[in-house]
């Protein structure tokens, strides 16, 4: 890798239970990179993503964003960090406080980072920030419940940037949505990465979603990664079994392709 | 020609509501033959799974019109006590969740040979039939764990046992709602293939329901593309996905990512006022 990474973690073990759900995982995400994490449930992802973020303490490893040392930060420094690194979920059902407006939503980061003491210019930027992720600044008023999942997760995404984060960490941002809905939210995350040059460590069980979205891809199995590469070598010429299994697995949206697949089986 | 086996007609699908009953289906028909695959394609509110509800009267709170007739059975005439008839014997269900379609407290071999139980047949027999259908859907040791409870099966291995409680009384249709939606992809690749194969072997027609396209494409033969409680249009499979005549479905195929696709271009959006 050319440029320093903005993001390196370095052989993070994880125990849970006595179980080692995390083998010594390493990666790193370069400015403005898209990373795809995918593997199956029990893979160990979503833990990873956990642990990058330290939302989950890990046992061992080292984690460092823009060269300061995550894992050891006191939490001054942690908060210093978060700046650089917001992180958005699966559910924006229960990730978004439904007391609140999606104004006070957006603002509660700025006030949090006391990025902006002035009220009314905090106002003014959740407006931008609501119109960057495509909603008008009309919405500001209202409350996640009115929104459909896609247009909460647009605001789960504009409270993510709202603090001017360098990565994205999203966590099967697009799994409980339809179709059309997932299509808008990965053309906007697709824009928003091109527009701000933001990096994303992008975890996902659907490798069609991952391909679409990610530079280079990481296949976890059982709390190991066991293959790492461009998003054309690993679905190109996948190096290790268990990728080209799950390859092999995925349904492909047309049926000629799908006819010819079960007569080579 | 072959013999048609579910005939839905203008079926319409009310709940109620605040203000009076709510319409949520608006005039469906959809036939399946013996031995047919049809998928019900469509995003969440389209209609398609309560459809599929309609067929067996699953929701007490629907109020259904039309006529749904299932291998001679008039199934909207039915009285309710002789629901029992249809349900399990002439079609067989599996839902999405397979945790939450088993009774926990009881052991995997109780509840599948309960369709055949209640219908009189031995149970060292049914015992027997249990034991040979788990083994043919590829449930290792079957005899063993027969006697096991849902919380010793992994989610794979649950929804196995759940097909094998919806066909264990050799239905001439089984209704799939979302059935590997909660599943791994590999896990989801051997459930459709069992699948494939039951239906082939028993002549088992087959209607899935799904949002997944990708499923779609390798599983039915034909496909019904439902939205806002409406059929937006319906064929086989090759030319719907190879020349959809309606822009919803052409929108909705061209929404999904695709490996090997340009990930340099935008997906498709369906237009409807406010995104999203």
């Amino acid at each position: 890798m050319l440029t320093e990474p903005l993001l390196r973690v370095e052989n993070l073990v994880k125990h849970f239970a006595g179980r080692r759900v995390l083998d010594g995982i390493s990666f790193e995400v370069a400015p403005g990179e898209v990373l795809g994490l995918v593997g199956e449930s029990g893979s160990g992802k979503s833990t990873t993503a956990r642990c990058v973020a330290r939302l989950t303490e890990p046992d061992q490893g080292r984690v460092t964003l823009a060269g300061r040392d995550v894992l050891a930060a006191g939490r001054r420094e942690l908060r210093a960090i978060r700046r650089d690194m917001q992180m958005v979920f699966q559910d924006p059902y229960s990730s978004l406080n439904p007391r609140m407006t999606v104004a006070a939503l957006i603002e509660e980061p700025l006030a949090v980072h006391r990025l902006e003491a002035d009220r009314r210019r905090r106002r003014d930027r959740a407006a931008e920030l609501l119109e960057l992720v495509g909603m008008s600044a009309a919405h500001l008023d209202r409350h996640p419940r009115s929104f459909s999942g896609g247009q909460r997760q647009r605001i789960s995404i504009a409270r993510a940037l709202a603090v001017g984060p360098r990565l994205l960490i999203c966590d099967e941002p697009v799994s409980s949505l339809d179709v059309s809905v997932q299509a808008q939210v990965l053309n906007l995350l697709g824009d928003l990465r091109r527009r701000l040059g933001l990096s994303i460590l992008f975890i996902a069980h659907d490798l069609a979603v991952v391909y679409y979205l990610c530079d280079r891809v990481a296949v976890l199995e059982n709390g190991a990664l066991v293959e790492i590469g461009t998003r054309e070598q690993v679905y190109g010429s996948p190096s290790h079994p268990y990728t080209r299994s799950l390859l092999d697995a995925v349904p492909v949206p047309d049926p000629a392709v799908e006819r010819a697949r079960r007569s080579d089986r | 020609m072959t013999e048609t086996l579910l005939a839905v007609r203008d079926l319409r699908i009310a709940f109620p509501g605040r203000t009076g009953p709510v319409e949520v289906v608006h005039g469906i028909d959809l036939d399946l033959a013996r031995g047919e695959k049809v998928a019900l394609v469509g995003e969440s509110g389209s209609g398609k799974s309560v459809t599929a509800r309609a067929v067996l009267r699953l929701d007490p709170d629907a109020r259904l019109s039309g006529r749904i007739d299932l291998a001679g059975v008039d199934v909207l005439a039915l009285p309710a006590r002789r629901l029992r008839e249809i349900r399990g014997a002439r079609a067989g269900l599996v839902f999405q969740d397979p945790l939450a379609s088993l009774n926990p407290v009881m052991t995997i071999g109780w509840q599948i040979i309960q369709p055949l139980v209640i219908r009189g047949v031995p149970k060292r027999i049914a015992r027997r039939r249990a034991i040979d259908l788990l083994t043919r859907l590829g449930v290792r040791d079957a005899a063993h764990r027969f006697d096991d409870y849902p919380h010793q099966f992994s989610g794979g291995m649950r929804q196995r046992v759940v097909i094998a409680i919806a066909v264990i009384a050799e239905p001439a249709l089984l209704i799939a709602d979302e059935p590997t939606t909660a599943l791994d992809v590999r896990v989801q690749a051997r459930v459709l293939e069992l699948l494939r194969e039951l239906a082939a072997e028993r002549d088992m027609a087959v209607l899935l329901i799904t949002h997944d396209l990708g499923i779609v494409a390798g599983f039915a033969d034909r496909a019904v593309v439902m939205r806002h409680g409406r059929t937006v249009e319906s064929g086989p499979v090759e030319e719907i996905y190879a020349r959809p005549r309606h822009e919803y479905t052409r929108a909705l195929l061209a929404a999904v990512p695709r490996i090997g696709g340009d990930p340099s271009r935008p997906l498709a959006v369906i237009g409807e006022g406010e995104t999203c």
